[in-house]
């Protein structure tokens, strides 16, 4: 019977590690590759959880595809607070101190404002998938863990072909690396980095609609997010594809074996230790360079 | 100004509010003053760390909800006044300031930040879970009416008034004194550029940690007396993002350069959200501290210190 539980726990913890590479792959755009540390990237998550939340209650529309269609939406966002950021702090050299703060800013009046308009009850969506579940043997495979897994797996292989195999992917890439070699190929490095900026926003949206598949949402839930994806993010070597992957997968399985066997009220605290680990021992992460 | 005039001019200002306060003996006075000389301590704290060093503290509410939970912890175990318990607070907030510091501040300073956001998420799961001290329920703590001091019968309130009065006039004088010392150079340093101060011989990291336990250590006396101020705690009040934002936005509104900016900020927006708590809603208020701290990190970088300095240079220029 432990061994049940056992093996149970580390399958839901795969599964919960599908989707936290989802909510972590914008930052691994933002942070990993272009080195602006977007910390309110999880309130564009909830964001995306709540247009999710709202189409899907007034029109039934399944909120994965809700968040595929306002993929543009959420781009042009991203694309939008990359330039406020660059002409204010970037260009400037003040990315550190005033950029973090202009984040922590963004992150806050976001949650204030979704607060003062949905107030603080739990939100949850209506699709086929949530309830029943696959048994395979002595697993048990919930739909609502499984799609969504493998929703982000999709979306994952999409950005990590993008980076590798097209022009701009790899003008991404460059550009964390060298800018001027970028500018002598005749690329403008600010319209690459708005360009990412744009996609890693985007992410958000299909990451929130995911989560709120998951479970159900209130506007602070973004903040036990923060923790885990810079967490994903530093232990799979910033920017890394394959190493955000393993990384998310390895803190979904800790995190589920965490709540399995000593309740779930510890598992935020999970991702932190992990975060501190990381730092202090391997801060180039695992497939760091 | 040397350093011993000017604790002497701050004591004296500390002293005449005290008078002022209690010939006014109102007692909601004494509950709004309150939280803005908490707020004062809280964003003269932050600015030693944020505005000297230019490291950015996201975890303003972990230290400060540490020093009331350690507090909590005392009051259960061994009652003591509340000034010891100021300095217990000091104690335990400042050792996990270096602890943190320690782990994060040898790689780039994003991750400090990142570190500090998380850490409050850590301690309020940690209370949660902890029913000793009253775990997801909260706390209450019984306060007396009254208390005598130096043979005076004042009201309590009117005691944890002064308590952070004094906090507030220790934190301001520090906060100077390290502006004008070495050791405020060798923060300046620091943040205009870290790999030349390294390579002229300053002890970065040294000096770092320094910052961050002064820092981590005000912010956990500010917490301290909060127990008995509020009369319940409970850990989402305690580690309330509001502090976290309050100590951030407060010195980059009023100027991060010296340590008036943070006295400037947080007189203005700590007397303002008083007057906006009470006559619109605490979270419409919130809603504006923050569109504050993002049209003031853009367009006044400076804060308002900034402005009135460059508007004085542009007169006195014909």
């Amino acid at each position: 019977m432990e061994f049940n539980l056992l093996i149970n726990a580390i399958i839901a913890g795969l599964l919960l590690g599908g989707f936290y590479a989802a909510v972590t792959a914008g930052i691994s755009i933002s942070f990993g590759m272009l080195d602006i540390v977007n910390i309110a990237h999880p309130a564009f998550i909830i964001l995306g959880s709540y247009i999710a939340y709202i189409v899907n209650v007034n029109l039934g529309i399944d909120p994965i595809i809700v968040s595929i269609l306002v993929l543009p939406a959420f781009y042009f966002l991203g694309a939008i607070v990359y330039q406020v950021y660059y002409q204010a702090f970037e260009k400037r050299g003040q990315e550190s101190l005033r950029g973090l703060a202009f984040f922590f800013g963004l992150l806050f009046v976001t949650e204030v404002s979704l607060i003062l308009v949905f107030g603080v009850d739990y939100r949850y969506v209506e699709a086929a998938y949530i309830g029943p579940s696959i048994h395979i043997g002595l697993i048990d495979l919930p739909l609502r863990m499984l799609v969504p897994c493998l929703a982000a797996l999709a979306m994952f292989t999409v950005l990590q072909l993008f980076v590798t195999r097209t022009f701009i992917g790899r003008a991404v890439m460059a550009v964390s690396q060298d800018q001027l070699a970028l500018r002598l190929m005749a690329v403008d490095p600010i319209r690459i980095k708005r360009i990412a900026f744009g996609i890693s926003i985007a992410t958000a949206a299909v990451a929130g609609a995911l989560l709120v598949v998951i479970q159900p949402v209130e506007p602070s839930v973004g903040r036990e997010y923060i923790g885990r994806v810079f967490a994903i993010c530093v232990l799979g070597g910033l920017g890394s594809m394959p190493g955000t992957l393993i990384a998310a997968m390895l803190l979904g399985v800790i995190e589920s074996l965490t709540s399995t066997f000593y309740g779930p009220s510890w598992a935020p605290a999970v991702a932190f230790g992990f975060l501190l680990l990381t730092l202090a021992f391997r801060p180039a992460g695992l497939l760091g360079r | 100004m040397n350093t011993t005039t000017f604790s002497f001019i701050a004591t004296a200002v500390g002293l005449i509010v005290l008078a002022f306060a209690h010939w006014l003996g109102i007692d909601y006075f004494f509950f709004a003053g309150y939280t803005i000389l908490q707020f004062i301590v809280l964003a003269t704290a932050w600015n030693i760390l944020g505005g000297y060093c230019g490291y950015v503290n996201f975890g303003s509410a972990a230290f400060f909800g540490l020093g009331a939970y350690s507090s909590v912890f005392m009051h259960n175990f061994f009652p003591m006044p509340v000034p010891i318990l100021i300095v217990i607070g000091a104690v335990v907030s400042g050792i996990v300031g270096f602890g943190m510091g320690y782990l994060t501040l040898r790689l780039r300073g994003a991750f400090f930040a990142i570190a500090t956001l998380a850490l409050a998420v850590v301690l309020q799961t940690l209370v949660v879970n902890w029913q000793y001290l009253g775990g997801a329920r909260g706390a209450y703590i019984l306060r007396p009416e009254n208390i005598a001091i130096a043979g005076i019968q004042v009201t309590y309130i009117e005691y944890l008034f002064v308590l952070m009065l004094a906090l507030a006039v220790i934190a301001l004088t520090t906060a100077r004194t390290i502006e004008r010392s070495r050791l405020g150079f060798g923060f300046a340093t620091i943040r205009d550029d870290e790999v030349a101060a390294e390579a002229s011989g300053v002890p970065t990291l040294r000096v770092k940690l320094i910052a961050t336990t002064l820092s981590g250590a005000f912010m956990g006396m500010a917490g301290a007396p909060f127990p008995y101020y509020i009369g319940y705690v409970q850990p989402s009040s305690a580690f309330g993002l509001e502090y976290a934002v309050n100590s951030i936005a407060m010195p980059m509104i009023g100027g991060t350069t010296s340590w008036i900016g943070p006295l400037v900020g947080a007189v203005l927006l700590g007397s303002a959200q008083q007057y906006a708590t009470v006559t619109i809603s605490s979270a419409v208020n919130l809603l504006i501290v923050g569109l504050m701290l993002v049209a003031f990190v853009i367009i006044a970088p400076n804060g308002l210190v900034g402005l009135v300095q460059e508007h004085l240079r542009g007169r006195r220029r014909p």
